[in-house]
C-alpha cells in the first residue's frame, strides 16, 4: 500500500517547466493551468473524510441500527452532523480564500493500480464546482434524516432506512469528489443501487419493486453510454499525452490541447451525454423518473429531486471540456445536448399538466427543470446551469418535502390531489406557506431563486446563438408557472375531498421545510448578476481546471456570463406571471377553457397522448421489449416455415427420400444406437460400480491399502527395471 | 544392531495395524490399530535417523506423536458421538452412504 500525498506525476513536471518557462510549452500538451495539490487547508486536502464517515456509519447502522434504542437513526444523524460540519469548513475554506486558490485543486489520490506509466488512483478532486455540490447534498440530506424520522416512524424496516440514506450520502459524496471518471462511474452506480433499494422500500407492493426495477434498468440503459464514454476519456488523455487515464484533469485538459481528434471527442461527449439521459431523467429515458416516485417521500426529495438525478448534470458540468469541444458548443447554434435540454424542458412540462398525483407532477417538474440546466450546459452557460442546480436542489427538496407533509398529516398517505386533498391551506398554515414559497420559486418569481438562476440560463441562451432555445425556455417557464399552480390549487385550495382529519405535521417536519423555504427564497442572491453579486462565478467557476478564461486571452470560445438584461427579466416575469394567472382564471373562476377537452377534439387527442405520457411507456414496453418478444419471434417463425421449409420443399422429393432413408437407418440405427448404446454402457457399469459403495468405511480402507500396495508394488519394479 | 531388524518390526507392526483396521468392528479398536500404524512409522523415522546420524527424522518423529495425539483426540470425539447415536461403537453399522 503507497498512500501517494503527492502531485500528479504529469501536473508535477508541468508545474516545473512552468516555472521554467513562464507557461510557454504548455501547448505541446494542452493549456494546462490547473494543478492537483495537497498544499492547502486541512478541509481541502482531507476531503476524502466526507464521504468515509458516511459509509462507515452505513455499516454501523446495519449491523448495530436495530439493537440501538432510537433503531439507528442516531447513528445516522451524527454521522450527518459531522459531514455538515464538514461540508461547512471545507466551503469556508474555499471561499475565503477562493481567489488565491484561482487555478489550483486540491486533494489527494492513493494509487491501487500501477503498470509502467499507467496509474489507476482513488482520490479527491476539490475545486468549486465540488465544494458547492458537497454543501448542497449535505444540507439536504441533513434536513431529509430530520424530517424521515417522523415521516418513517414505526416504519418495518426503519433501521435499512437509515442506512441506506448512509449509503447514499456517502456514494453521492465520492462521486462529487472522485478525480477520475472511473471512481465517478463506482460513485455513480452507487447511488443507482441506493435509489434502487429505496424505491423499493415498500417492496411488499408489487407496483413499488416494479417502480424500482424500472429505475433501476432504465439508469442502466444510458450506463451503456457512461461506461463507454469513461473509457474513451481514457484514451483520449492518451491521444493527447501518450500515457492514458481516467483522471478528470487530465480529461479536460487534453480536451482543450486540440491534439485530440475531433470525432473521437465528439463520439465521447455523445456516449457521456447518453449517460446523462438515463441519469437526470432526460427525454426520452426519463420515464422511470415519475414511477420512482413510489418510495418514501423524503427519498424523492433527497434522491429523485436534489441530489441524485443531478449526478448527470454534474457529469456534465465536470468534464465540460469534453463537451464544448466534442459538440462545438461555443460556435453552433444546435447541438445533441442543448436540443435534448429543450425537449426535456416541454415534454417534462407538459406532462406534469395531467398529473392526479402531487409526487408525479413535482416529478415532471424535475424533469423539466433537469432540461433547463442540461440546455444550459448545451448553451454554454456553464456557471448558469451550475446556479440553478443549487438553486433547483433547494426549491424542489422544499416542494417534496412538503408533499410529504400534506400527505403525511393531510390526507393520510395519499398523494392523488383530486381525490384526497383540495382545501388544506387553512390546516397546514406551515406546510402551505413553505410550500408556496416553494412554488414562487421554482414559477421564477421575483426575488425568490428560481428567477436568478432560470433568467441567467435564458439570458445565457440568447446571448451565444441558441435564441431558439431561449424561446422553448421561456415556454417551459410559462408551463411551469401554470402547472405549479394547478396543483397548489388542487393541494391547498378548494373544499377538502379527503375523508380524515387533517392537521398540521409536527416540528421534524416543518422546521426542515422552514428551513429550505428561507434558502429558495434566499440563494438567489448569491449570484444576483444585476446587482452585481457574482458569486457563483467567483467561488464555483473552474478557473483552474478548464482554462476557459485562457481562451479568451487567445479569442477562443469561453464560458459565457451574459450581461443581466432588463428586458429578458421583465419577458420572464411577465411569462411566469401570465402562467399563473391562466391557470388562476381556469381554476379559481372557471373562466376560459373550462370543458375543452369535451368540446374540442384536438384538445382531448393532446390530453390523451399527455395522459398516455406520449406513449413513450407503451414504446419501451410493448413496442421495444414486444417487438424483442413477440414480433421478433414471429418473423423468425415466418422465416423459418417460409423460406427454409420452401428451399427444403424446391430439393424435390430425393432430397426427402434421401433424409427419410438417413432418418431410419443412420439416425435411429446408426447415431440413437451409438447415444443409446453409450447410455446402456455406462448404466450397466454405474448399477456393477454400485455394488462398491457398499457405505462400508473398513471395506474403503481395504481398497485404499490394496491400491497403495499395488503401487508399491510397480513403484518397486519400476525402480528395479 | 542392524537397521533391517527395525524395518521388520515396523513392518510386522504396520500390517497388525492395517489388520485390525479393516477387520474391528468396534471403533476405538480400529483407532488403537490406526495408531499402531503410526507407531510403526516413528519407529522407521527413528530407525532411519539413527542409520543416517541426522536429526530431521527425529524431529518427524516428533511431529508424528503430536499430531497422533490431536488426531486421536479427534478421532475418540467421533466414536463417542457414534456410540451416542447408533447405541455402539460398531463402525460397520455406519453405512448410510451405501451406492
Amino acid at each position: 500500500m503507497q498512500y501517494s500525498q503527492i502531485l500528479y506525476s504529469a501536473s508535477r513536471i508541468l508545474e516545473e517547466s512552468h516555472e521554467k518557462v513562464g507557461g510557454e510549452e504548455h501547448h505541446e500538451v494542452g493549456k494546462q493551468i490547473a494543478k492537483l495539490t495537497d498544499q492547502g487547508p486541512w478541509m481541502l486536502n482531507h476531503a476524502w473524510l466526507i464521504f468515509v464517515i458516511p459509509a462507515i456509519s452505513y455499516f454501523l447502522i446495519l449491523f448495530f441500527g436495530k439493537r440501538l434504542p432510537k433503531k439507528g437513526h442516531e447513528i445516522g444523524l451524527v454521522s450527518m452532523a459531522s459531514v455538515s460540519l464538514m461540508a461547512i469548513v471545507l466551503a469556508f475554506q474555499w471561499i475565503t480564500r477562493a481567489e488565491e486558490f484561482e487555478g489550483k485543486v486540491f486533494g489527494q489520490t492513493f494509487t491501487w493500480w500501477r503498470n509502467g506509466d499507467l496509474q489507476l488512483g482513488v482520490g479527491t478532486h476539490v475545486d468549486g464546482l465540488a465544494v458547492m455540490m458537497v454543501v448542497v447534498v449535505a444540507i439536504i440530506s441533513t434536513l431529509v434524516h430530520i424530517y424521515s424520522i417522523e415521516y418513517l416512524r414505526g416504519d418495518i424496516r426503519y433501521t435499512h432506512y437509515f442506512a441506506a440514506l448512509s449509503l447514499f450520502t456517502a456514494s453521492m459524496m465520492m462521486l462529487v469528489l472522485s478525480n477520475n471518471t472511473l471512481q465517478l462511474l463506482v460513485g455513480w452506480e452507487l447511488v443507482g443501487l441506493c435509489s434502487f433499494m429505496l424505491i423499493g422500500h415498500w417492496w411488499e407492493d408489487k407496483n413499488n419493486s416494479n417502480a424500482a426495477l424500472k429505475a433501476f434498468f432504465t439508469t442502466r440503459v444510458g450506463d451503456v453510454g457512461l461506461l463507454t464514454g469513461v473509457i474513451m476519456t481514457f484514451f483520449i488523455v492518451e491521444r493527447a499525452t501518450g500515457t492514458g487515464s481516467f483522471n478528470i484533469l487530465d480529461v479536460n485538459n487534453a480536451a482543450l490541447s486540440g491534439t485530440v481528434g475531433h470525432t473521437l471527442l465528439f463520439v465521447t461527449a455523445f456516449a457521456l451525454l447518453i449517460g446523462i439521459i438515463g441519469k437526470s431523467g432526460q427525454f426520452p429515458l426519463h420515464t422511470w423518473l415519475p414511477d420512482a416516485m413510489a418510495g418514501p417521500t423524503p427519498v424523492s426529495a433527497l434522491i429523485h429531486a436534489a441530489t441524485m438525478v443531478v449526478a448527470g448534470v454534474y457529469l456534465g458540468a465536470r468534464v465540460y471540456p469534453v463537451f464544448w469541444e466534442g459538440f462545438n458548443i461555443g460556435e453552433t447554434a444546435l447541438n445533441p445536448m442543448v436540443l435534448i435540454g429543450g425537449i426535456t424542458i416541454l415534454v417534462g412540462a407538459a406532462l406534469a399538466f395531467v398529473q392526479d398525483d402531487i409526487k408525479k407532477v413535482l416529478a415532471y417538474s424535475t424533469i423539466s427543470q433537469l432540461g433547463f440546466m442540461v440546455m444550459g450546459l448545451g448553451a454554454g452557460a456553464w456557471t448558469a446551469a451550475i446556479f440553478h442546480l443549487f438553486t433547483h436542489a433547494m426549491f424542489k427538496a422544499l416542494l417534496f418535502l412538503g408533499s410529504g407533509s400534506v400527505a403525511h398529516s393531510g390526507s393520510h398517505h395519499s398523494f392523488d390531489m383530486k381525490k384526497d386533498m383540495g382545501g388544506l391551506r387553512k390546516h397546514m398554515p406551515v406546510t402551505f406557506w413553505t410550500f408556496m414559497i416553494g412554488t414562487a420559486a421554482l414559477a421564477g418569481i421575483f426575488p425568490l431563486a428560481g428567477f436568478w438562476s432560470k433568467d441567467e440560463i435564458l439570458a445565457n441562451a440568447g446571448k451565444g446563438g441558441y435564441e431558439t432555445f431561449m424561446v422553448l425556455g421561456f415556454i417551459g417557464a410559462f408551463m411551469t408557472a401554470a402547472y405549479m399552480t394547478r396543483c397548489v390549487y388542487l393541494t391547498f385550495f378548494g373544499e377538502y375531498r379527503g375523508h380524515h382529519k387533517p392537521h398540521e405535521s409536527n416540528k421534524l417536519i416543518t422546521v426542515p421545510l422552514i428551513i429550505l423555504a428561507v434558502l429558495s427564497a434566499t440563494v438567489g442572491f448569491l449570484n444576483a448578476v444585476p446587482f452585481h453579486i457574482e458569486k457563483f462565478k467567483e467561488w464555483v467557476e473552474p478557473k483552474g481546471a478548464f482554462p476557459f478564461e485562457n481562451l479568451v486571452a487567445e479569442g477562443g470560445a469561453y464560458i459565457k456570463h451574459a450581461p443581466f438584461s432588463v428586458t429578458k427579466a421583465i419577458i420572464a416575469t411577465i411569462i411566469a406571471l401570465s402562467g399563473i394567472g391562466i391557470a388562476y382564471l381556469f381554476y379559481w373562476k372557471k373562466i376560459g377553457l373550462i370543458g375543452l377537452t369535451e368540446k374540442n377534439k384536438a384538445a382531448k387527442a393532446i390530453h390523451t397522448l399527455l395522459v398516455n405520457k406520449l406513449y413513450l411507456d407503451v414504446l419501451y414496453t410493448d413496442i421495444i421489449v414486444g417487438a424483442t418478444k413477440k414480433s421478433l419471434a414471429n418473423a423468425c417463425y415466418w422465416v423459418n416455415q417460409n423460406i427454409i421449409d420452401g428451399v427444403v420443399n424446391m430439393t424435390g422429393k430425393l432430397t426427402a427420400s434421401l433424409g427419410n432413408f438417413s432418418y431410419k437407418y443412420l439416425d435411429q440405427k446408426g447415431i440413437d444406437g451409438i447415444v443409446n448404446g453409450l447410455g446402456s454402457t455406462s448404466q450397466a457399469s454405474g448399477s456393477g460400480l454400485r455394488l462398491l459403495q457398499s457405505g462400508k468405511i473398513q471395506k474403503y480402507a481395504a481398497f485404499l491399502f490394496m491400491g497403495v500396495i499395488a503401487l508399491g508394488f510397480i513403484a518397486v519394479f519400476v525402480n528395479k527395471g | 544392531m542392524q537397521l533391517s531388524y527395525y524395518l521388520i518390526l515396523a513392518a510386522i507392526l504396520f500390517s497388525i495395524g492395517i489388520y485390525g483396521v479393516i477387520t474391528r468392528k468396534n471403533g476405538i479398536l480400529v483407532l488403537m490399530s490406526i495408531e499402531l500404524m503410526l507407531n510403526a512409522v516413528t519407529l522407521n523415522l527413528v530407525a532411519f535417523a539413527q542409520f543416517n546420524q541426522s536429526p530431521e527424522g527425529l524431529a518427524f518423529a516428533l511431529f508424528v506423536i503430536t499430531i497422533a495425539a490431536a488426531e486421536i483426540g479427534v478421532g475418540l470425539g467421533l466414536v463417542l458421538l457414534i456410540t451416542r447415536n447408533l447405541k455402539s461403537p460398531n463402525i460397520d453399522k455406519l453405512d448410510q452412504l451405501k451406492g
